[in-house]
């Protein structure tokens, strides 16, 4: 008896774990937990989201959601590893991700949404949460990137008003330095880094480029790319740009322009308030904040950096789910936390509390939204861009002519297509 | 003498100890022994979620597509000259620092403790710590460099795809070396003092002693180093995930850091798969070779 006692419960608890781990209860009946993934840093506040769940938890009893933030980074990581077994019931994506977890089926279709709702978001940040005709998430957080400029320096060399187009902003920026009130005038997140097909695709925009066609074809050596490359070459020869531009992140561009080394930045909406804020920045009184200048092409140009929330396809609970996002995604919830991102409703950029939040930054945001690109979405993309980047500074760099780098980036993208 | 144990003890206990070693035959078989299966059947079918094709055998062709490809060999020969350029200075520095602290001097217990400070720092941790020496505007290499008149300006010390490699060498250096000078350090104790003494009524100098005892006593130790780091700098991934993140330029894309984004990024699993495999497969080549010389030095040795 007692000597079997030890094998026995060894197999007990054996047993009991396999069956634990192996089975989950019914779930269709009684209390609903959801696992949410968030992240971090910029736009909706820890405490945003914390105060927002308990709110929906009371009103919705019964339903218990657990919040889990980790670094941009890390989310795409999180998701991809965790999307099959539903850990996450309810994830923050992010636009270039859609095609590929689509495509993978990691996230799920999620229900339509009424009409007049549809059309009271702005196109751009819809349309990054679409692959082939299907909605795989909702738009949460709303960002795009701004052109940020120094209005002491540009009124210093005679400008009162920032340029309308990039060839303007070159010429001023030339002014500005030949006047010696910054040796590099202008600073981008050009660092091998998603940061830099951001930028790209402001500048292949703005010069009527297009990455890939409709059809989802590499269209590399169009006019518009070669003209974006060819400007982003010349105006580091020109000593416009910062050539330390090719190392800098989003941040390193934030700390030029706080630091009041830089005429003209291009960057999403925090830098706003840091540039604002005494306690980090030196140009406290001079940021000026306009639409990304354009060319004879087109008058503005930016890129999407909108992140929706999907369901992940393990998720045991969709429709709970659904239900949280749409609390989230509310037009109550976008206005009463507008001071940290700016909402995904057209007609909240008219409400008064919306507007006295952030002034300036709604009037120019407004117009700026209506020029929203986003990056390629093909579902491999990710590896197009880690590769794209490199042949974008390998031209930066002067290692290889404009021509010479997108005709291999083509040759690549096309690979790609291939593969897939 | 199994014979001369009562036999049903020996069932009973065999039973016993195969109960015991269930769990962790369980947890092994869960998480080693099944994902390197996993792994290799991964490597021999397209598992690129990506593709229309997904779940197909393919047999070799993932092989042979990569070692066909020249981002392969690009990315071998940087892991090849990450591996043997920061093992050369590492084994030199570790050797030189080693016979410093074996001399007595006052304070050598101190510099003793001081000298394993870096390699008992987390590698992400000093990665996190070089990123910021390096930084281009406020890092304290080009403060130090600049106030001492070394360079003229500030410089972006990654933005250089060479550069930046041998950037990261240093930064692994520096936490390394440690590891090679405490090694050479505890060989060091056992050499025999006698023959020194002897050497030195014979008339050799201090090179001729190092040369002909010291260096030769020290060989088995220098071959523990190169094969354990050999195999550690093949797999080293936290440092460029930190530091370069691949870049500039794919200056610093190694081997494991390829696999990375292969897999987790382009969700390309079958490519990730065959990428660690080709990976093991060099470490257990490259291991192979040295224990062959280790045994030869051996043989030598002994003769």
């Amino acid at each position: 008896m007692k000597k079997n006692f030890v094998p026995a419960a060894l197999a007990g608890a054996l047993i009991s774990l396999l069956v634990l781990s192996g089975c989950s209860p019914d779930k269709s009946k009684g209390p609903v937990t959801l696992n949410a993934l968030f992240m971090k840093q910029a736009g909706y506040s820890e405490e945003d989201v914390t105060s927002a769940t308990k709110e929906f938890e009371a009103a919705h009893p019964g339903t218990t959601v657990n919040l889990t933030f980790v670094p941009y980074e890390s989310l795409e990581q999180k998701i991809t590893t965790s999307a099959e077994a539903g850990t996450y019931d309810v994830v923050l994506s992010d636009g270039p991700f859609t095609a590929k977890f689509a495509k993978a089926g990691l996230v799920q279709a999620v229900p339509e949404i009424a009409a007049a709702d549809l059309k009271d978001i702005f196109p751009g940040a819809l349309d990054a949460t679409v692959y082939q005709g299907k909605s795989y998430g909702m738009p949460w957080m709303n960002d795009v990137k701004y052109l940020y400029y120094n209005k002491k320096m540009l009124k210093a060399a005679g400008f009162d008003a920032p340029p309308k187009t990039l060839d303007e902003m070159v010429s001023m920026a030339k002014a500005i330095k030949a006047k010696k009130l910054v040796q590099y005038p202008i600073v981008w997140s050009w660092s091998q880094a998603e940061a830099l097909m951001c930028d790209y695709t402001v500048l292949s925009s703005a010069f009527g480029g297009a990455m890939f066609d409709a059809s989802g074809k590499p269209t590399l050596t169009s006019e518009g790319n070669k003209k974006a490359l060819a400007f982003m070459v010349q105006s580091i020869k020109d000593g416009v740009t910062n050539p330390k531009s090719t190392e800098y992140l989003e941040d390193d561009v934030g700390n030029v322009f706080a630091g009041g080394q830089a005429a003209f930045a291009l960057n999403w909406t925090y830098m706003y308030n840091w540039a604002k804020d005494p306690a980090k920045s030196k140009v406290v009184d001079d940021v000026g904040l306009a639409l990304v200048p354009g060319t004879s092409e087109v008058a503005s140009a930016t890129v999407n950096g909108g992140q929706p929330l999907s369901i992940t396809k393990g998720s045991k609970n969709p429709v709970e789910a659904w239900n949280y996002i749409l609390y989230l995604t509310d037009r109550s919830f976008q206005k009463k936390y507008s001071k940290n991102s700016l909402p995904i409703w057209k007609s909240l950029y008219t409400d008064a509390e919306v507007v006295a939040n952030n002034p300036e930054v709604v009037a120019v945001s407004k117009d700026q939204y209506n020029y929203i690109n986003n990056r390629p979405k093909v579902p491999f993309y990710s590896g197009f861009s880690s590769q794209m980047q490199v042949k974008i500074q390998e031209a930066l760099l002067g290692k290889k002519p404009v021509e010479v780098a997108l005709q291999e980036a083509q040759t690549m993208a096309e690979g790609l297509a291939a593969q897939n | 003498m199994p014979h001369l144990l009562p036999r049903h003890r020996v069932g009973g206990e065999g039973g016993f100890a195969a109960l015991l070693l269930t769990p962790t035959a369980l947890v092994i078989g869960a998480v080693v022994l099944m994902p390197l299966v996993v792994t290799f059947a991964y490597s021999l079918m397209n598992m690129n979620l990506l593709s229309d094709h997904k779940g197909a055998w393919v047999g070799g062709a993932n092989y042979a597509g990569v070692t066909t490809s020249t981002w392969f060999w690009a990315s071998l020969g940087r892991t090849a000259y990450f591996t043997a350029v920061s093992l050369v200075t590492e084994t030199v520095l570790g050797l030189l620092i080693a016979l410093l602290l074996n001399q007595k001097f006052k304070g050598v217990a101190f510099l003793r403790s001081l000298v394993i400070l870096p390699w008992a720092i987390p590698t992400n941790v000093s990665a996190a710590l070089w990123k910021w020496i390096y930084h281009p505007e406020y890092g304290v290499l080009n403060a130090v460099l600049s106030a001492l008149g070394l360079i003229p300006t500030y410089q972006a010390w990654l933005s250089d795809p060479f550069g930046a490699m041998n950037m990261v060498i240093l930064a692994d250096v520096w936490k390394m070396t440690p590891l090679a000078a405490v090694f050479f350090l505890a060989a060091l104790q056992f050499v025999n003092k006698a023959m020194y003494e002897a050497a030195r009524i014979d008339g050799a100098g201090a090179f001729r002693r190092f040369f002909t005892i010291t260096l030769p006593f020290l060989m088995p130790t220098v071959l523990v180093i190169v094969v354990m780091r050999t195999v550690e700098k093949f797999k080293a991934f936290d440092l460029f995930y930190v530091l370069t993140r691949g870049g500039p330029a794919d200056g610093t894309k190694v081997l494991t850091y390829e696999a990375f984004l292969r897999g987790f990024t382009n969700l390309d699993y079958s490519m990730a798969a065959t990428l660690a495999y080709l990976i093991a497969f060099l470490i257990l080549g490259l291991t192979f070779v040295y224990l062959k010389v280790f045994k030869t030095q051996a043989g030598v040795q002994d003769e």
